[in-house]
């Protein structure tokens, strides 16, 4: 359905995108996740058409894009764009929703059926002739969505769409975005700095870090096996340790660690420089030295408890800086205190081995 | 204090007593700076538009020209008129001299920078935001600069009244290309800038009230035109709520 090949985009001296080639599937919704400012608009702004790439070549369904303004506006109505603030127009609800319909001529009942199943679908049945510009930010982001599907578009360029709501509204729009997805086998290109919400509604995810999209691949796969450091940091990935390989016993490694042997599982030879990345849930902590079958055992103090939700977040010195993640009942439970002297634990399974 | 009040009374009944003569002047007035509006919209509305959705070089500058060309005194724009249109002019030929339709192509000229330049204001006011909207959902260019001058019609509905406000309310061009020649080029500044010269400060005092009575009622007018609408929606936001 899409192809990006060689895409690499500046403005001005700024380089925003440096030679991004992806590829996104009939009925696929593939998700870029990368932090703020990291040119995930920038390229859906690009295969949206609404700029001109500085080098690099889009192809739609077979068909590269070219210059021509007239085959750009017909590729441009094969698609539709909700943006991260979208813009509505000082009309009503329904003319809103029908606008994308009118410049393509659609009239009469048919355009009015369409635009009424639009607003059926994203909850604003009712609100046709309110005006646009007095709805919340929520029930925009609605309308901005209803204005795309009411165009039936073949493929869905989402911006960040609920970057700007409060969680209530997130869940809806996700849970809109997911129903039709399901409903239409709509192709769907995605931006996102939210990694889980990149994780729930992802087939197939890319990391775009600094316009560079440094990997894809299916979401379990990045967040378990990210390719570097920078991916590493971004899918939430706290603990990542630099260390040298000291052996290699059929894939069961030793990485020297500030004088500490950590096990894992890894393909890397010996002398290699890496770093040892652990999920803070991955985590366990125990009073005394654990006996069970994880691999890894490192004693440590505790030198921070913070705690949000029902979650705790703990931070250790044992050695190297160190979080693990329990419930707040445990840490209850356990009593734990800053200070405390106690042992944290992983499996050889659990360590992510990336590349120094 | 007393003669304001005379001259308000005088103006009501010439109006109420239908004094054929003021009524000639005042459609006159009207019929000129209506055409001359109509026709400077038609024209400067877009003129605005090409200059506002293009990028060229020296854009700035000629934005800038023309909010200088907002105070053209209108003495100068008649000299300029009068020398173009009259025998020995390069439009002489065209003998339209002390006609209404050289005071129609005087105004035009007169209210061209006010239009133009308060319609790119107008433009300049409307989120960048708006026309990508209609752009990404698959709107042609003509389509979103349409869109986009819709999402501006108080604005650009504004700087055509302020040209109908000049146009209607000019006297040095009226005098200069059109000659205040009685039932043939009299418009009401004209006509209260020689019955003032006459000594009859009641009468141009009524028919200044009539001339601003006439803008008010137009202004009024154009408003309740494209409010309809807004009000329409109003009250279906009161019933849905």
């Amino acid at each position: 359905m899409l192809e990006v090949k060689g895409l690499h985009h500046r403005y001005g001296k700024a380089e925003i995108l440096k030679n991004i080639d992806l590829g996104v599937e009939q009925g696929e919704v593939f998700v870029t996740i990368g932090p703020t400012g990291s040119g995930k608009t920038t390229l859906l702004r690009l295969v949206g058409l609404l700029e001109r790439p500085t080098s690099g070549h889009i192809y739609f369904d077979g068909h590269q894009v070219n210059n021509s303004e007239g085959q750009r506006l017909e590729i441009r109505r094969r698609m539709a764009i909700v943006s991260q603030k979208p813009a509505v127009f000082n009309a009503s609800v329904f003319d809103n929703v029908a606008y994308g319909l009118k410049v393509r001529k659609e009239k009469g009942a048919n355009l009015r059926h369409k635009v009424m199943n639009a607003l059926e679908t994203v909850g604003l049945a009712g609100y046709d002739r309110r005006n646009a510009q007095t709805l919340s930010g929520g029930e925009t982001q609605r309308v901005a969505l209803a204005r795309a599907l009411a165009i039936e578009p073949e493929l869905l360029l989402l911006d960040e769409p609920t970057a700007n709501l409060d969680p209530v509204s997130t869940a809806h729009i996700e849970k809109l975005v997911t129903d039709v997805i399901k409903k239409s086998n709509l192709t769907v290109m995605m931006a996102t700095h939210d990694m889980f919400q990149g994780q729930r509604l992802a087939d197939r995810m890319g990391v775009l870090v600094a316009g560079q999209m440094l990997q894809t691949g299916k979401p379990g796969e990045i967040f378990s096996s990210p390719r570097g450091r920078e991916i590493a940091e971004f899918v939430g990935m706290e603990n990542i340790i630099a260390g040298i390989i000291t052996s290699n016993e059929e894939g069961i490694v030793d990485i020297k660690i500030d004088g500490n042997a950590v096990e894992a599982i890894s393909n890397f030879g010996v002398g290699e420089a890496v770093y040892a990345g652990i999920r803070p849930e991955e985590i366990t902590l125990a009073p005394t030295k654990d006996t069970s079958s994880a691999r890894n055992n490192f004693p440590g103090e505790i030198t921070r408890i913070v705690l949000f939700g029902p979650l705790a977040r703990v931070e250790m010195n044992c050695g190297f800086p160190f979080v693990a993640l329990i419930t707040k009942r445990s840490a209850e439970e356990m009593n734990l205190q800053t200070g405390d002297r106690i042992y944290a634990s992983f499996k050889a399974t659990g360590v992510h081995v990336i590349k120094g | 204090m007393h003669a304001i009040v005379d001259a308000f009374v005088l103006a009501v009944k010439m109006i109420f007593t239908g004094d054929p003569e003021v009524y000639g002047i005042t459609a006159r007035t009207l019929e000129i700076s209506i055409s001359s509006t109509i026709i400077g919209a038609l024209l400067f509305v877009p003129l605005g538009c090409l200059i506002y959705f293009n990028h060229f070089r020296g854009k700035r500058t000629l934005i800038s020209i023309i909010q200088t060309c907002y105070s053209l005194p209108t003495v100068f724009v008649g000299l300029l008129v009068f020398l173009v249109f009259s025998r020995a002019g390069p439009l002489g030929v065209f003998g339209i001299m002390f006609t209404p339709q050289v005071m129609v192509i005087g105004q035009v000229v007169l209210i061209s920078a006010i239009v133009t330049g308060l319609t790119i204001s107008a433009l300049s006011g409307v989120s960048p935001a708006i026309r990508e909207t209609a752009i990404s959902l698959g709107a042609s260019r003509f389509q979103s600069v349409w869109t986009v001058l819709k999402e501006a019609r108080f604005a650009v509905l504004t700087a055509v009244m302020v040209g109908f406000g000049r146009a209607i309310s000019e006297v040095g061009l009226a005098l200069m290309v059109g000659g205040n020649i009685r039932g043939y080029t009299r418009v009401l500044t004209t006509a209260i800038s020689l019955e003032t010269g006459k000594g009859e400060v009641a009468l141009s005092l009524a028919l200044g009230f009539i001339l601003v009575a006439l803008a008010l009622i137009v202004t009024v007018l154009a408003n309740r035109f494209l409010r309809v609408k807004e009000v329409d929606v109003a009250r279906s936001q009161g019933s849905a709520s």
